[in-house]
């Protein structure tokens, strides 16, 4: 067994060492937010924090966790009470089909942890590891202005 | 005034007939129409009660045949409903394509759902509306043109009211819907209202949203086994050992189908992995040089117009070329399949569950009624990707594992080597000039694969092609004219006072394709919208008053002007290294209108293209959410960029070799435009059309002419990469 600190709580998981977080949250704890993008680092759906930092949560083994917290973007909010690059999305209507947004959140949340006032092109530099193909950017943008307080 | 003709011309050395189909090629698989004078799909199921119910309890179920693919379609089809049945949005509840509740609406494609959906239950529901009040009329001794309705209730002048769930027991919606029943008075409804979208707030916090996140109790996970790209195939696996590895509790095998199923999904992962070590070969031909194949191989020629006149003195001809794009959906396809009873359910993504019903019964050996295929959103679509196949997959392995529900997700590797692309294209145009710089004459000549392999048949199912025996796949067949395939748009709006305009069809698709966001329309339009800026350079005109000029449609002209307006076209000025770009286009000659305007700045030494702001107009009749169709209109802008300045899909004479966003890049944050703003023209007087392809077209075409603009050299083969503009520049 493995003790995980997770959002705000500390869960027991029997994966095995190696298995990729993202299919111990999901699989194992029933999560949704992070999704499976690629298994390979390079689209960003799977993206956690590991403390204030943002993971591949898909090529990142359980066992390399240890004792740090992992937050998903059921962490940060819910429907009924979000958080607020949450709500910066939805008063934005930062989505279309939104399979890559949790990601999105949970990455424009890291960066204003660490940058609370970032210029656009750190937003534009932040984000860059997440892709969306809907072409939803210029509406996810603006939700992270937003969230910072820092309209175009 | 536009009549199609139909001819026998010689095509690619071969003689070829060009049939006329009766049937739609496009695999909608609609049931025939029983009601010619209804709207959209009422015409085909007239019965009101196929649309709406009302409960006891006052709420009010609308049931649609198309399907969410996070465009929106909820959202609208509920304002739609709410707006016309003068009741609250949140008294409805939505059922979206389920073979087992809904109409079958055929696909969701082609910009269709609000003229096909959307026009009916608006007419279901002033019907349902309208029986309302006849049931209040009796139940009051009222005359029903003396009542009115507000708020989910009919009301008498002297104060009486009922709410619709009060009326429900006297009301029979198993009638056919009437073609003109009183409408609701106009206004004060959300049609025309920025009406957040329903489902985005579950995708912002983790909700159940997606088909990836459906887990029924029982389920099992899992995985295909296949050559790493469509036309390969895998050798002998070792499949003992993989019996044996924890979790796995199946291995599926049926001719060539190979799948391995496990209790954990990671289970299933790394049995796959070890299957898939086996060598594979390839069982296709793949042509080094695809747009020379195009031009030489064995097609089927029709000439869509054929418009007679003068020619004019000076002459110009242009050739354009389109690679292999791909859907590349951020979340590889996935289903759920459960046999039970004799019965098979499927969960799937797919944009039509009526005509995969057929293909999965036909699959399975089950009769079409013991298949229920019920819609689950995915990640994005963009037209016929993996999702079908994966629904496929899904059932074949849940036949073998009766009981228990079965969860396929492809990998990444098989989603980029398996959909269907976006079929590589091929236009050459010419045309004539007049001595005061008209257009004379025009030409079009347009050569393309299929724009649509979508399964009706389990031979367009990858696991229909390799179960043993395999099922065939029918020929593809051309989508006839006035939507086409690969000729969609090839016929210019402007009036051209003589023009031709042939289409080369070519059946044979060394890389598997199908339909992919506006199919040949993406093409067409920036073969079209190109050359008439170097016909408008050669007039030496402005490119926007040059396409003002030979339209005479007056919504063409005001999505012009809109959006020359909104950019600041006439004060911009030049200066070194940047250019401005204009494109226009109506989809499909039939559906939305929409320009778009661009600026860009290109980097000398490297090429690179950075893109400033973009600003369109929009015109789709009646706007029922305007912020829904930017959104729609956004992404289609930035999404064809994407396509325009980055994508093509690679290949060696062993398979494809684009297997991940590393070899398939696609648009990053950095390299965005600076701003995107859509002007939506609301005309409130004119039917809904189809809004989500119609961006695909003008902004590939605007980019080329703003590159053109800023370097003076004109690109006409896509993706216009930083490599070919630096080779342009010289």
């Amino acid at each position: 067994m493995t003790t995980l600190h997770l959002n705000g709580a500390v869960r027991s998981v029997s994966s095995a060492q190696d298995t990729p977080l993202l299919y111990v949250l999901r699989d194992e704890l029933g999560l949704n937010g992070a999704k499976f993008g690629c298994g390979l680092g390079q689209c960003g759906a799977c993206t956690v924090l590991l403390d204030d930092r943002p993971i591949f949560s898909c090529v990142t083994p359980l066992g390399s966790v240890g004792d740090r917290v992992v937050t998903t973007v059921e962490g940060l909010g819910t429907e009924a009470a979000p958080g607020r690059v949450q709500k910066a999305f939805e008063a934005e209507q930062a989505a279309q089909c939104g399979y890559c947004i949790a990601g999105m959140i949970v990455r424009a949340e890291a960066l204003l942890r660490k940058t609370p006032k970032p210029s656009e092109r750190g937003i534009r530099a932040a984000l860059a590891p997440n892709l969306c193909r809907c072409g939803t950017h210029m509406r996810i943008l603006r939700a992270v202005r937003r969230a910072a307080g820092t309209p175009a | 005034m536009r009549a199609p003709s139909r001819r026998l011309v010689v095509g690619g050395g071969a003689l070829t007939v060009f049939f006329a189909l009766s049937v739609s090629a496009t695999g909608q698989g609609k049931p025939t129409v029983k009601a010619p004078e209804l709207p959209g799909d009422l015409r085909t199921q007239p019965r009101l009660d196929a649309w709406i119910r009302v409960g006891a309890d006052g709420r009010i179920t609308i049931f649609t045949g198309k399907a969410e693919l996070g465009q929106g379609l909820k959202t609208a089809i509920l304002q739609i409903a709410a707006d016309e049945l003068d009741a609250p949005l949140d008294q409805l509840d939505l059922v979206t394509a389920d073979t087992g509740l809904t109409p079958n609406e055929g696909v969701t494609a082609g910009s269709h759902s609000m003229q096909d959906s959307g026009a009916a239950i608006r007419n279901a529901a002033a019907n349902v509306r309208w029986l309302l009040i006849e049931a209040a009329a009796r139940r009051w001794s009222a005359e029903p043109q003396s009542l009115a309705t507000g708020h989910g209730t009919v009301r008498a002048s002297d104060g009486r009211s009922l709410a619709y769930g009060e009326l429900a027991s006297g009301l029979d919606l198993s009638v056919d819907a009437r073609p003109a029943v009183p409408p609701r008075p106009r206004g004060g409804g959300p049609i025309g209202q920025d009406v957040p979208r329903v489902d985005i707030p579950a995708k912002l916090a983790g909700g159940q949203a997606y088909i990836q996140d459906f887990r029924p109790p029982g389920m099992v996970h899992a995985r295909l086994v296949r050559g790493p790209s469509y036309g390969t195939a895998l050798g002998e696996a070792d499949i003992a050992a993989v019996r044996a590895m924890p979790g796995v509790i199946a291995v599926v095998q049926k001719g060539r189908f190979l799948a391995v199923v496990a209790e954990g999904e990671w289970q299933a992962i790394q049995a796959q992995q070890r299957l898939q070590a086996a060598p594979s070969r390839s069982t296709a031909t793949r042509p080094d040089d695809i747009h020379s194949w195009l031009l030489s191989a064995p097609a089927q020629v029709e000439v869509i117009l054929d418009r007679g006149g003068a020619e004019g003195a000076r002459t110009a001809s242009a050739a354009y070329t389109r690679p292999y794009l791909m859907h590349g959906s951020i979340g590889p396809s996935c289903a759920v399949a459960q046999a039970k009873h004799g019965e098979l359910t499927v969960w799937t993504h797919s944009q039509g569950v009526f005509p995969l019903r057929k293909a999965i019964a036909q699959l399975v050996g089950l009769p079409p009624e013991k298949v229920r295929c019920r819609h689950m959103e995915g990640a994005g679509c963009y037209g016929h990707n993996g999702a079908d196949d994966a629904a496929g997959d899904a059932a074949l392995i849940a036949m073998a594992v009766p009981g228990r529900p079965v969860r396929v997700q492809w990998m990444r590797d098989q989603e980029h080597g398996w959909e269907p692309l976006g079929s590589a294209m091929v236009a050459r145009l010419s045309a004539s000039l007049t001595p005061e710089g008209r257009v004379a004459s025009w030409r079009h000549d347009v050569w393309s694969m299929t724009h649509s392999t979508r399964p009706q048949e389990a031979g367009r199912l990858l696991a229909g092609q390799e179960v043993d025996p395999p099922f065939q796949a029918p020929p593809p067949r051309p989508i006839p004219m006035p939507e086409g395939g690969g000729d969609r748009n090839a016929i210019p709006l402007y009036a051209f006072p003589t023009a031709r305009v042939a289409y080369h069809f070519v059946p044979e698709m060394p890389l598997r394709v199908s339909a992919l966001r506006s199919l040949g329309a993406h093409m067409n339009v920036f073969s079209i919208e190109s050359f008439v800026d170097e016909l408008a350079l050669l007039a030496d005109e402005d490119p926007v008053a040059f396409r003002l000029a030979h339209l005479d449609d007056s919504r063409a002209h005001d999505v012009i002007n809109a959006a020359a307006r909104s950019f600041g076209w006439q004060a911009w000025r030049r200066s070194h290294g940047r250019g401005r770009g204009f494109a226009f286009a109506r989809y499909k000659n039939l559906a939305a209108y929409c320009a778009v305007a661009l600026e860009l700045e290109v980097e000398p030494v490297t090429g690179e293209v950075w893109l400033g702001r973009v600003v369109s107009a929009v015109d789709c009749g009646q706007a029922i959410n305007p912020d829904g169709i930017r959104n729609q209109i956004e992404g289609a802008i930035v999404q064809s960029l994407s396509w325009s300045m980055l994508e093509q899909v690679g290949w060696d004479a062993d398979r494809r070799t684009s297997f991940d966003w590393s070899a398939y890049p696609i648009l990053r944050f950095p390299a965005l435009p600076q701003s995107v703003e859509v002007e939506v023209i609301d005309r409130p007087t004119e039917p809904f059309l189809g809004v989500g392809e119609a961006g695909q077209g003008p902004a590939a075409a605007a980019l080329a002419n703003a590159v053109a603009d800023a370097t003076g050299k004109r690109l006409r083969d896509l993706p216009l990469t930083a490599e070919k503009v630096k080779a342009a520049m010289g």
